[in-house]
């Protein structure tokens, strides 16, 4: 067995409430140099029943030791379609914790705030180069804010126009969130067949006048390009329609191809995927919003002005659909993507898309004659097998936990819903041809193992933290927080 | 280029495996009129000393540094961070991963953010917390839509005029194109909201009633009493705070009959950072469990029977329930919540509370100063906690701008969000200032009143 | 898989089982094996008025999520109260214990439009 994955001591560590110990705390306040006040004695609580009590040295180690329980991009390759696990950059963290920055209150007067609006500002410029739309807002707090943001200001467009539409189009090879937001911003969902990519007559079947906008993603999520995009873009707008594209795998065309010049009107971007922002975990992320010039009295306030005496954040917009989120961005992360594009300048960015497509093609065929490959079309920065041609009751979920016992990350798996038993690798330019020959090694392996000893894979994993976890019991009987024993 | 590992050799003998000449071929899939002609306009790539120095030049841009005197609240507040918190999250472990999709893999986080959940449940008093949302702001509204979808033919809310701004403004953003109606009610004279006025505007369509904890103005709310008012008509009652950290001194939330909780966790250990990252928190009854927008984790076991954690309940989510979801939402604040999680064990039982008192004594001992100065005024005579208005002899923007020369920043103007108290000024005051930088402001206070 | 001769189907794979001026309904063998573990249930309540294709219900397993539709119009006399503290009925005994609503229909010959254990079997293998 090919595998990076070993042994290793793994210490057991309890929840934080059950190292507690009366009287401890792990934190000394600073010296009381005013009098001691009483509250109003009816509004007081009584103790935080249940909170925990410890030293600074219980908390290192609780933290310390959960975190040799997990697996991050750092530990190792990374593959998960769809989400562009690329290396973070340790300089980012650097810079994004200058107290310059991160001591910044957010009420600061713009005038003493010169330095963060600047960065955002140009941050804006030069995402606006990379995406061609002329005007951009930095403010959503995730793509899927992003994707709110957008469909919101094409809603308020079409009603300053006195349209009433009330459809959104969504290709059946969409991420979720598509039809989620459509919905909250009031829009009803009518899906559109695709074949691999969408046509210019599907779209046609479906748009008439009460259809607002087409939401696609390009490239979709089979990691093709949508070749018709032109001519689709064409049509919608020539039925009074717009166009709202998903820039999840914006990844794939830096330097390459702008969204803006297509056609499209609208763009969210994941500063967390196409930027190398760290995910964290699940979060923060960052969806900035790129759009055409008719959207931009739509976007969210404030908005960021250039002006002779500086820069300054702007409320005073009576077409704007809002605010999204209280203050004006998630900060900290745009400093991260700044410090990126930066870092890479004009050329680096091109060569990370063309080495992040190099990379999954390269994988494609590595494994094209082990796993089954239903779409055969050029894909770009992302590849999709399935499970079709394995034999013994072996799934794709068997092969993700017997990567884990390899040591490695599993792609995403039955994601997009069109491939049944899909496995999608993104492996993303900042990974070495040796990690990409050990990943393909041991899927390779794993490939034979199902017909050979399937109960290898219907048994993974052995060797992580945890055997396979019950979800069925989680969801019937919720646990959702600890309580005493 | 620094983060690429290929070389030219490697790179050709990928392109031999793949059958390709080069690695333009591999973008044949894309039309040449979808081709951009030119190369990209950005900057020249920087090394990282470079980088870094430019980096510290637009942070000096940020005149305010840490030798000027803060007292600016209003949502974002300016505690102490312990130095453990940044040590811990920088493991890579934990910030280098995604959302543990993996649990086998993903114990680290998956744990933690079960602690967070419960330490924010027991904070707050409620029963159920999800894993964080964006910010105190989009959690609320958030809070809002559910508070509409449990109470099925309800289409109204009511949001105090003490509730953030902000908090309002982005309800508003979210509700824009559903058919709800968001109806404003007023504050009385002490600052807390207008008791009869809920009473008037409560009916059969109304599904929250929302206000802050403390409100904007700092003011201590009377909840228990309009949770009573709230659900005997029907309603829920809505708390969102701002600075949870009134919680550990005061009666929780949960206690007082709120049906759901939310807020901005950012006092607790995450730097102010212009505003962001910041983690929302909510927190339900049970009884609306299945409604909850957002992640959650629960508890579960293995093959083995040991413990585990896994992602619970997905079915609520959009990639599961697509257009029926509960909310579009698809992550979470994740190392935010684990920065909060620490935060809170570090203090813990005896910690939290003890740092509410001081913020409460130190804002109090400001409090009193004002009072007797000359031409200042406290506007509301309810209970506070570390954040009061004052009202000014002059317009509040003269007085800052005047407190600005002595490298004071002695808070934020009311004069756009709440024209109607006369020269208001929102101070906050946290252990961060002690009472040395109290007294100068006081001074520099008297000085302006001329 | 089990598909009772005395049941009727629906090609949502619910079934209904006539009993006097009432009608049982549930889903079928199928369906809750297509659906995997199911983890919880959501019913209408007791009084409710239902409608011909419009959803009554909703099943979840831990990856799936199934809106239960109405083969026929009435109103709501029973439910399964058992149902909601233990959804696994439903993938053990789907015809038995897993019975979700009890409906007096407005009009039984509606019942005659539905499929039989034999035209419900060859269906699902169509599919």
């Amino acid at each position: 067995m090919s595998a990076i994955g070993s042994k290793g001591l793994i210490l057991n560590e309890k929840l934080i409430f059950e190292r507690s110990t009366a009287g401890r705390c792990g934190y000394d306040l600073p010296q009381l140099d005013v009098p001691s006040v009483e509250p109003d004695e009816k509004l007081l609580r009584d103790e935080i029943e249940g909170f925990p009590e410890l030293s600074e040295v219980d908390v290192v180690r609780h933290y310390t030791r959960l975190s040799t329980w997990n697996y991050g991009v750092d530990s190792g390759f990374y593959p998960l379609g769809s989400c562009t696990m690329k290396y973070n950059p340790k300089i980012n963290e650097v810079v994004a914790r200058l107290p310059g920055f991160a001591h910044l209150h957010p009420a600061t007067p713009d005038h003493l705030s010169q330095g963060a609006l600047q960065l955002m500002y140009d941050l804006q410029q030069a995402l606006c180069e990379i995406s061609g739309f002329p005007a951009l807002t930095l403010q959503p707090s995730a793509g899927a804010q992003g994707e709110f943001a957008g469909m919101l200001m094409i809603h308020a467009w079409h009603q300053a126009q006195g349209n009433k539409r009330h459809k959104v189009l969504i290709p059946d090879t969409a991420h979720g969130t598509n039809p989620a937001t459509a919905a909250l911003c009031g829009y009803d969902v009518v899906p559109i067949a695709s074949d691999g990519v969408l046509s210019v007559e599907a779209v046609a079947a479906a748009m008439d006048d009460s259809v607002a906008a087409l939401m696609i993603t390009n490239p979709n999520t089979l990691g093709l390009f949508e070749p018709n995009i032109r001519e689709i873009c064409e049509l919608v707008h020539s039925r009074g329609g717009l166009v709202y594209c998903d820039g999840a795998n914006l990844h794939a065309l830096l330097g390459i191809c702008r969204p803006g010049d297509l056609g499209i009107d609208v763009m969210h971007f994941n500063l967390h995927k196409t930027f190398a922002t760290p995910h964290g975990g699940g979060g923060p992320g960052a969806g900035p919003v790129g759009v055409c010039a008719a959207l931009e009295p739509f976007l969210p306030v404030p908005v960021i002005m250039k002006e002779e005496d500086g820069y300054r954040l702007v409320t005073d917009r009576p077409l704007s659909i809002g605010q999204l989120r209280t203050y004006a961005s998630q900060f900290g992360i745009l400093v991260r993507a700044y410090a990126y594009l930066l870092s890479m300048g004009p050329q680096g960015l091109k060569r990370a898309t063309e080495l992040a497509v190099l990379n999954a093609n390269y994988i494609r065929a590595r494994l094209e004659g082990s796993y089954h490959l239903p779409y055969k079309q050029r894909s770009l920065h992302e590849v999709i097998f399935s499970d079709a041609d394995l034999p013994n009751d072996c799934h794709t979920l068997d092969v993700a936990k017997r990567l884990l016992d390899y040591g490695f990350h599993p792609p995403t798996i039955y994601f997009p819903l069109v491939v049944q038993g899909a496995l999608m690798i993104e492996p993303t330019e900042t990974e070495s041809k040796q990690e990409l020959d050990e990943f393909c090694d041991a899927l390779i392996a794993i490939a034979e193992e199902a017909k050979s000893s399937p109960h290898l894979l219907h048994e993974a994993p052995v060797n992580a933290r945890t055997r396979r976890l019950d979800e069925t019991l989680a969801a019937r009987k919720p646990r959702l927080r600890w309580e005493k024993g | 280029m620094r983060y690429l590992p290929h070389c030219d050799q490697g790179i050709r003998s990928m392109l031999d495996t793949i059958g390709v000449e080069k690695i333009n071929d591999l973008f044949s899939g894309i039309p040449e009129n979808c081709r951009l002609p030119r190369d990209l306009e950005l900057h020249a790539p920087l090394a990282e000393a470079d980088l870094q120095r430019h980096f510290q030049a637009l942070a000096a841009e940020n005149s305010v540094d840490d030798s000027w005197s803060r007292f600016l609240g209003g949502g974002y507040y300016d505690h102490h961070i312990p130095a453990v918190i940044d040590h811990l999250i920088s493991r890579s472990e934990f910030y280098t991963a995604y959302t543990p999709y993996q649990p086998e893999i993903s114990q680290g986080t998956l744990q933690a953010v079960f602690e967070f959940q419960t330490l924010i449940c027991q904070l707050t008093g409620m029963e159920i917390s999800n894993a964080s949302l964006y910010d105190g702001a989009s959690a609320c509204a958030e809070a809002v839509l559910m508070a509409l979808r449990c109470s099925r033919k309800r289409s109204k809310v009511l949001l105090s005029r003490g509730l953030q701004p902000r908090y309002r403004e982005v309800v508003m953003t979210y509700v824009r194109y559903l058919d709800v109606e968001l109806v404003e009610v007023p504050l009385a004279a002490d600052g807390r909201t207008d008791e009869d006025a809920v009473k008037q505007l409560l009916d059969e369509d109304v599904a929250a009633l929302v206000i802050g904890y403390p409100n904007y103005l700092g003011v201590v709310e009377e909840i228990e009493s309009l949770s009573r008012l709230a659900h005997a008509s029907g309603a829920r009652m809505l708390v969102a705070a701002a600075e949870p950290l009134a919680m550990a001194l005061y009666r929780s939330p949960g206690e007082q009959g709120a049906d759901i909780v939310v807020g901005e966790g950012q006092s607790f250990g995450l730097p102010l950072s212009y505003g962001g990252p910041g983690v929302g928190f909510i927190a339900v009854r049970q009884k609306d469990m299945r409604s909850l927008p957002g992640r959650l984790v629960g508890e579960t076991v293995d093959k083995d029977g040991e413990r585990g954690f896994v992602l619970t309940l997905s079915t609520r989510e959009q990639h599961i329930r697509r257009e029926k979801a509960t909310s579009n939402i698809c992550s979470n604040q994740g190392i935010c919540a684990v920065m909060v999680s620490i935060y809170l064990s570090l203090l813990g039982k005896n910690g939290l509370p003890q740092l509410a008192r001081d913020n409460y004594s130190r804002a109090a001992y400001l409090r009193e100063q004002i009072a007797v100065l000359p031409g200042y005024s406290l506007p509301f005579a309810a209970s506070v906690f570390n954040e009061f208005v004052i009202s000014c002899p002059r317009p509040a923007s003269e007085v800052l701008q005047r407190l600005e020369r002595d490298k004071i920043l002695a808070g934020i103007d009311l004069i756009n969000d709440y024209p109607e108290i006369k020269n208001g000024l929102l101070i906050c005051v946290t252990e961060q200032n002690d009472r040395a930088q109290l007294d100068r402001l006081v001074d520099a206070l008297k000085g302006a009143a001329a | 898989m089990d598909f009772p001769e005395e049941l009727k189907y629906t090609e949502d794979h619910e079934w209904v089982l006539p009993e006097g001026d009432l009608v049982s309904i549930g889903i079928s063998d199928f369906a809750q094996d297509q659906l995997g573990d199911v983890v919880f249930v959501e019913l209408p309540e007791v009084g409710d008025k239902i409608e011909v294709g419009k959803p009554f219900g909703v099943v979840e397993s831990v990856k799936a999520v199934s809106d239960i539709y109405s083969p026929l119009a009435g109103e709501i006399v029973e439910v399964n109260s058992d149902l909601p503290d233990s959804p696994e009925s439903i993938n053990t005994s789907p015809y038995r214990n897993g019975w979700m609503i009890r409906i007096k229909p407005d009009d039984m010959t509606k019942l005659d439009g539905l499929m039989d254990a034999s035209a419900y079997q060859a269906f699902i293998e169509q599919e």
